[in-house]
C-alpha cells in the first residue's frame, strides 16, 4: 500500500482534528478566529505541498486500484482546496457574526473537502460513492447551519430529502452496473461485454441520474435555488463551486474509464440535458431577484456549459471542462466574497441589498461586475477564454448547435448579470440615499475578493498559463 | 520598424485607465489632464503612422507579433494596411475630441475616465488585430463599459436610459453571440490550428472552406456585423442608444464603434468568405436600400437632436453597405471612406449636441432656436457637420459617397438611383433642422448662454480640421485607402465575374 498516494487526504484528515481539538480547548464564547486562521493556513500549506505532487509516468494509487492519485485528480485538488482557503478567507467576518457554533463550521467544510478530494481520486463505484457521501452528509449540515434562519432549515431539510432520494437511486444503479459488469472497478466494468445488457443499461443509467442530480444539471435541478437561497452565503459559494465541481471531476472519469464504449447511447442523452441545462438554467435566472437565487439558477447553466464540453468526449473536451471549472472557481470567489459582505452587512442577498454599491464601495462593485462577466464570458474576463475552449471543442466533433445554443445562451445571460451592475450602478432615487454610505468591508475579504478578481481577468488576458496545467491533466489522463 | 508603435497606440489608454485608477477621487484636473495627455499622445503615433505608411508598397505595416495561446494558435499579432489606418487614425481623433467633450463632468469623474479609457483601448484594438481572437476579445470588452456609462452619465428623454442602455447592449451581445458561432466554426473548418486573419483568408480563397460553408458562415457573421453597423432590421438599438448616453459614447460609438461592423464585414466577411460574401450581397443591397430610405424618413419626423443624427446615422451606414454589396473596388473604397467620413462628422454632430444640452439642458428642436446669434463657435460646428452630412463639395463627405455612387451604378443601377434620391432626404431633415435650431429670430434665453471655449472648443477645431482637411485634399484619405484596396482586386474581379446567387441585380 502506498501511502504517499492518500497524503493529501491524510494531511486534510490531520487539519480537522487539529480544528476540533483546538475549538475544544478554546474558551466558550470567545471568538472562534483562530481557528479560522488555523484552518486557512493549514489548507493553503497543503495546497502548497499539492504543487509538487505533478508528475509524469505512472500514477500512485491505494489499496490496489482504487484510488487513484493522478495529474486529473490533483488538479481537482487544487481546484477544491483552492475554493476552500478562499472561502474560509473572505468569510471570517460572516461567520462571526451570522452563525453560531463557527469552531464547528471549519470542521465540517474540512469534512466536506475531504469527501470531495476522495471523489477526484476514486477509482471505482463505491469509493466515488463514499466521497460523494462524505460530502453530501457535511452539506446537509451546512446548509442548515443559521439555525435561527427558518429559511436556512427549511433548505437544509429539501436538500437532505432530494439528495437521500438521488443518493438511493444512485446506489441503485451501482448495484445493477455490479451486477451486469460483475465489479466495482472503472476499468473493470469498461471491459465487461456484459454492461451492454438491459440490466447494465440500467444501471448506468441511474448512476448518470445520481451524478447528474450533484451537477444540479436540468431536469435533477429543482433542489438548487432554494437550496442555494437559503444555506449561509458561504456554504452556497461552496456547493456552486467545489461541490459542482466535485461532480464534474468524478461524472468524468465514469465517463471516460468506466463507460467509455456507451457513447452511442449517453451522449445524446448528455448532449440533450446540457442543452436543457443551458436554456433552462438561463431563462429561469432572469426572472429572479435575489442574487443568490439566480446564481443557483446561473450555476445550473454553467454545469450545462461544462458539460457541453464533456460531450465532446475526448480530450480537448475534457481540457475545456476542467479550464472552465477553474475559473467558474475563482468567478464564483469574488462573486461570492461581495454577496458575504453584503450579507453580512445589510442582513441579505437580493438585488435592493445591493443597490448603491458602486457608491458604498465602489470595490465591492466593480469585483462582483467582473465576476459575474467571466460566468458570461464577456471579455477581457477568463469566462470568454473558457467558452472559446468548451465551444471549440463542441464544435470540432460536429455539435454545431450545442455552441450555437451555448453563445446565444450565454448573451442572454448577460442580462440578467447585469441588472445586477445595474443595481449597484444605478443613480439612487430619493430615499435611498443611506445606500450610499460607506460599507465597511473586512481587510481580509476585501484581499479575497481583489485577488479573484486579478486572476479572473488574467486567466482572461493570458490563459496560457491554466491552459497548460489543464491539458497536461487531461493528457496523462487520457493516456 | 522597433518601436512598437501599435502597442503603444493600444495600451497607452489602458495604462491611462490603472493611473487614473490609482489617483484619488477629488483630483479631476489631473484625471483630466492624464486622459487628454495619453490620446494626444496617441493621436501624434497614428498621424506619424499614417504619414509614414508606404502606399506603394502596401499591405500590413507596423506589424508585431508575440505568440499569445498557443494551444488555440493564438497570436498577438498587430498591423495596419489601408483599410485598417484611416479607421486608427479615426478612433484616436475622435477619441480625443471624446476626452475634450467629457471635460465638464463632474459627477464621478474618476469611473468615467476610466471606463472612456477602456473603451477608447478596445476599438483601437479591433482595428488594429490581425487575429480573429484579439479582434472579437477587444470587441467585446467595449460592451459593458458602455452599459455602466450610460447607466449613470446618460440621459433620459424619450426612453429611460436603462432601458436604452440595456437595449443597446444585448443587441450588440445578441450579434455578436451569432459572431463566435460563425469564427468558432470558421476556425475549425480553416483547420482548426490558427486564428490569424491572413491564414484564414488564405484557407477561404484557396478553397479550403467549401461554399455552403461560406454561405453559412457568411451569414452568421452578417447578423453580427450588421446589427453593430445598424443593418435594418437591426437597427432600432441605435437611436435609441445615442439619446441615453453621455455624448463622448455617442461620439465613440456612432464615430467608431459601428464602423468595426462594416470592417468586419470587409476584413472577414469579403477576404476570408468570399464566395458568401457574393451570395448575401444583393440581400445587403436590398436592405442597405432599406436603411437610406426608411431611416432617412423616419429622421424627418424626430424633434430630439440626438434621435435625428441617430436615424441619420443609420442612414448613412446604408450607403457603406451598399458600396460593400457591390463588390468591386471602386465601391468598396468608397465605403472605407464613407466610414471615415461619416465617423468625423457624426461625432462632430454629437459632440455639438452635448455642449449645447449641457449649458441648455434642450436638444428638442423646437424649442431650440436663434442660436447663431449667441453661440457662433457652436454654429460654426453645426453647419460644418451639416454641410458635410449633405455631402457639400469641398467636405469630407462629397468624395465617397461620390466613389459609392460610382462603383455601385454599373451593379446595382435601381440602388445606386434610389440611394442617390436618398441625399435629397438627408438634405431635407439636415437642413430644416439647422434652419431652425441655428437661424431665425434672436431668442434672449439663449443669451446668458456661453460660447465655447478651451476645452469645449477643441473637438470643433481637431474635427473641423479633418472634415474639411479630407475634403479638399480628398486623396489625403483615398490614396492610404486604394493601397489597401487594390490588392483586393484580383479577388473582386473573379467574384463579379461569377454569377450572382441570390436573386440577381435590381
Amino acid at each position: 500500500m502506498d501511502f504517499m498516494a492518500v497524503q493529501t487526504e491524510i494531511l486534510i484528515l490531520l487539519l480537522l482534528l487539529s480544528t476540533l481539538v483546538t475549538d475544544l480547548a478554546m474558551a466558550k464564547g470567545a471568538s472562534r478566529r483562530p481557528v479560522a486562521y488555523l484552518t486557512a493556513a493549514g489548507l493553503a500549506a497543503i495546497l502548497a505541498h499539492t504543487c509538487g505532487l505533478y508528475h509524469e509516468g505512472a500514477s500512485p494509487v491505494f489499496y490496489m486500484g482504487l484510488f487513484l492519485a493522478d495529474n486529473y485528480a490533483l488538479f481537482f485538488k487544487q481546484l477544491f482546496l483552492l475554493g476552500m482557503v478562499f472561502t474560509v478567507l473572505f468569510s471570517l467576518d460572516y461567520v462571526e457574526r451570522c452563525l453560531p457554533h463557527p469552531g464547528e463550521f471549519y470542521s465540517l467544510l474540512l469534512s466536506a473537502l475531504l469527501g470531495m478530494c476522495v471523489m477526484a481520486s476514486a477509482n471505482d463505484f463505491l469509493t466515488a460513492f463514499t466521497g460523494l457521501e462524505l460530502m453530501t452528509v457535511s452539506f446537509y449540515i451546512l446548509v442548515g447551519f443559521r439555525l435561527s434562519s427558518a429559511d436556512s432549515g427549511e433548505a437544509a431539510v429539501k436538500y437532505l430529502i432530494v439528495g437521500a432520494g438521488s443518493t438511493a437511486v444512485m446506489l441503485y444503479g451501482i448495484s445493477l452496473v455490479y451486477g451486469a459488469g460483475g465489479s466495482l472497478d472503472f476499468a473493470a466494468v469498461s471491459r465487461n461485454v456484459h454492461l451492454f445488457t438491459a440490466v447494465g443499461l440500467a444501471g448506468v443509467v441511474l448512476v448518470m441520474a445520481g451524478f447528474l442530480f450533484k451537477l444540479s444539471a436540468i431536469p435533477f435541478h429543482m433542489w438548487a435555488p432554494d437550496v442555494y437561497q437559503g444555506a449561509p452565503t458561504p456554504v452556497t459559494a461552496l456547493l456552486a463551486m467545489a461541490s459542482k465541481a466535485a461532480g464534474i471531476a468524478v461524472f468524468m472519469r465514469v465517463i471516460f474509464t468506466a463507460f467509455p464504449y456507451l457513447g452511442e447511447f449517453m451522449l445524446p442523452l448528455l448532449k440533450t440535458i446540457a442543452a436543457l441545462s443551458m436554456i433552462g438554467g438561463n431563462l429561469l435566472a432572469i426572472r429572479q431577484t435575489d442574487v443568490k437565487r439566480m446564481l443557483a439558477y446561473s450555476s445550473i447553466a454553467q454545469a450545462g456549459y461544462m458539460m457541453a464540453g464533456i460531450v465532446a468526449a475526448d480530450y480537448f473536451g475534457m481540457k475545456a471542462a476542467m479550464f472552465y471549472a477553474m475559473l467558474y472557481v475563482f468567478a464564483n470567489i469574488g462573486a461570492f466574497a461581495v454577496l458575504s459582505v453584503v450579507d453580512a452587512e445589510r442582513g441579505g442577498t437580493s438585488r435592493r441589498h445591493v443597490t448603491g454599491l458602486s457608491q458604498a464601495a465602489p470595490m465591492l462593485a466593480a469585483v462582483m461586475t467582473i465576476s459575474l462577466l467571466s460566468m458570461a464570458g464577456i471579455p477581457p474576463t477568463a469566462g470568454f477564454a473558457g467558452k472559446i475552449y468548451i465551444f471549440t471543442a463542441t464544435v470540432e466533433r460536429g455539435n454545431l448547435w450545442l455552441a450555437v445554443i451555448g453563445f446565444v445562451m450565454s448573451m442572454i445571460s448577460v442580462y440578467y448579470y447585469l441588472q445586477v451592475t445595474k443595481a449597484m450602478y444605478r443613480d439612487l432615487e430619493p430615499g435611498e440615499e443611506t445606500l450610499a454610505e460607506p460599507l465597511p468591508v473586512p481587510s481580509v475579504a476585501r484581499a479575497a475578493a481583489l485577488v479573484s478578481a486579478a486572476a479572473t481577468l488574467a486567466i482572461g488576458i493570458c490563459p496560457e498559463s491554466l491552459a497548460v496545467l489543464t491539458n497536461f491533466a487531461s493528457q496523462t489522463f487520457m493516456q | 520598424m522597433d518601436f512598437p508603435l501599435l502597442s503603444t497606440v493600444l495600451l497607452a489608454p489602458l495604462a491611462a485607465a490603472l493611473a487614473i485608477c490609482l489617483l484619488p477621487r477629488e483630483s479631476r484636473d489631473q484625471i483630466r489632464m492624464i486622459a487628454a495627455g495619453t490620446m494626444t499622445l496617441a493621436t501624434v503615433l497614428t498621424l506619424y503612422a499614417y504619414a509614414a505608411y508606404d502606399t506603394v508598397e502596401g499591405g500590413m505595416q507596423f506589424t508585431e507579433e508575440v505568440p499569445w495561446i498557443t494551444d488555440l494558435g493564438v497570436t498577438y499579432a498587430l498591423g495596419v494596411d489601408g483599410i485598417s489606418l484611416p479607421m486608427l487614425l479615426l478612433t484616436d481623433v475622435i477619441g480625443l475630441a471624446s476626452v475634450f467633450s467629457s471635460w465638464n463632468i463632474e459627477k464621478r469623474t474618476k469611473d468615467f475616465f476610466v471606463l472612456l479609457m477602456v473603451l477608447i483601448a478596445g476599438v483601437t484594438g479591433t482595428f488594429i488585430a490581425r487575429d480573429l481572437f484579439i479582434f472579437l476579445l477587444c470587441y467585446e470588452v467595449v460592451v459593458i463599459p458602455i452599459y455602466i456609462m450610460v447607466l449613470i452619465w446618460g440621459s433620459t428623454k424619450r426612453v429611460p436610459k436603462e432601458y436604452a442602455g440595456i437595449k443597446l447592449t444585448i443587441f450588440l451581445l445578441m450579434g455578436s453571440a451569432f459572431m463566435l458561432v460563425g469564427v468558432v466554426s470558421l476556425y475549425i473548418a480553416a483547420g482548426g490550428d490558427s486564428f490569424g486573419m491572413e491564414a484564414l483568408a488564405a484557407a477561404g480563397q484557396s478553397g479550403v472552406l467549401d461554399e455552403n460553408f461560406q454561405i453559412f458562415a457568411f451569414l452568421l457573421l452578417l447578423l453580427g456585423f450588421g446589427s453593430l453597423l445598424s443593418m435594418f432590421p437591426f437597427h432600432s438599438w441605435s437611436p435609441d442608444g445615442y439619446a441615453g448616453a453621455p455624448s463622448a459614447v455617442s461620439m465613440i460609438h456612432a464615430g467608431v464603434l459601428k464602423k468595426i461592423g462594416g470592417y468586419g464585414l470587409i476584413r472577414l466577411g469579403l477576404l476570408v468568405l468570399p464566395l458568401g460574401a457574393k451570395f448575401w450581397a444583393p440581400l445587403i443591397a436590398a436592405l442597405a436600400m432599406v436603411n437610406v430610405l426608411y431611416a432617412a424618413y423616419i429622421a424627418m419626423v424626430q424633434k430630439d437632436l440626438k434621435y435625428i443624427i441617430g436615424y441619420s446615422s443609420v442612414s448613412h451606414m446604408g450607403y457603406v453597405l451598399l458600396g460593400f454589396a457591390a463588390l468591386n473596388a471602386v465601391s468598396i473604397t468608397g465605403a472605407i471612406a464613407n466610414m471615415v467620413a461619416h465617423g468625423i462628422m457624426a461625432s462632430l454632430f454629437f459632440s455639438q449636441i452635448g455642449y449645447i444640452y449641457e449649458r441648455t439642458h434642450l436638444r428638442s428642436v423646437p424649442e431650440l432656436a436663434g442660436l447663431a446669434h449667441h453661440l457662433p463657435r457652436l454654429t460654426v460646428g453645426f453647419m460644418l457637420a451639416g454641410l458635410a452630412s449633405v455631402g457639400l463639395p469641398g467636405l469630407i463627405e462629397f468624395v465617397p459617397e461620390f466613389t459609392i455612387f460610382v462603383g455601385t451604378l454599373s451593379v446595382y443601377p435601381v440602388c445606386a438611383f434610389l440611394a442617390i434620391a436618398g441625399i435629397i432626404f438627408t438634405a431635407l431633415y439636415i437642413l430644416r433642422m439647422l434652419a431652425k435650431v441655428l437661424f431665425g429670430p434672436r431668442v434672449e434665453r439663449f443669451a446668458g448662454v456661453p460660447d465655447e471655449q478651451g476645452a469645449d472648443l477643441v473637438p470643433l477645431l481637431l474635427l473641423g480640421v479633418f472634415l474639411v482637411g479630407f475634403g479638399l485634399f480628398p486623396e489625403l484619405l483615398m490614396g492610404v485607402i486604394r493601397s489597401g484596396v487594390t490588392p483586393l482586386e484580383p479577388l473582386l474581379a473573379q467574384l463579379s465575374a461569377a454569377p450572382a446567387m441570390l436573386g440577381g441585380g435590381f
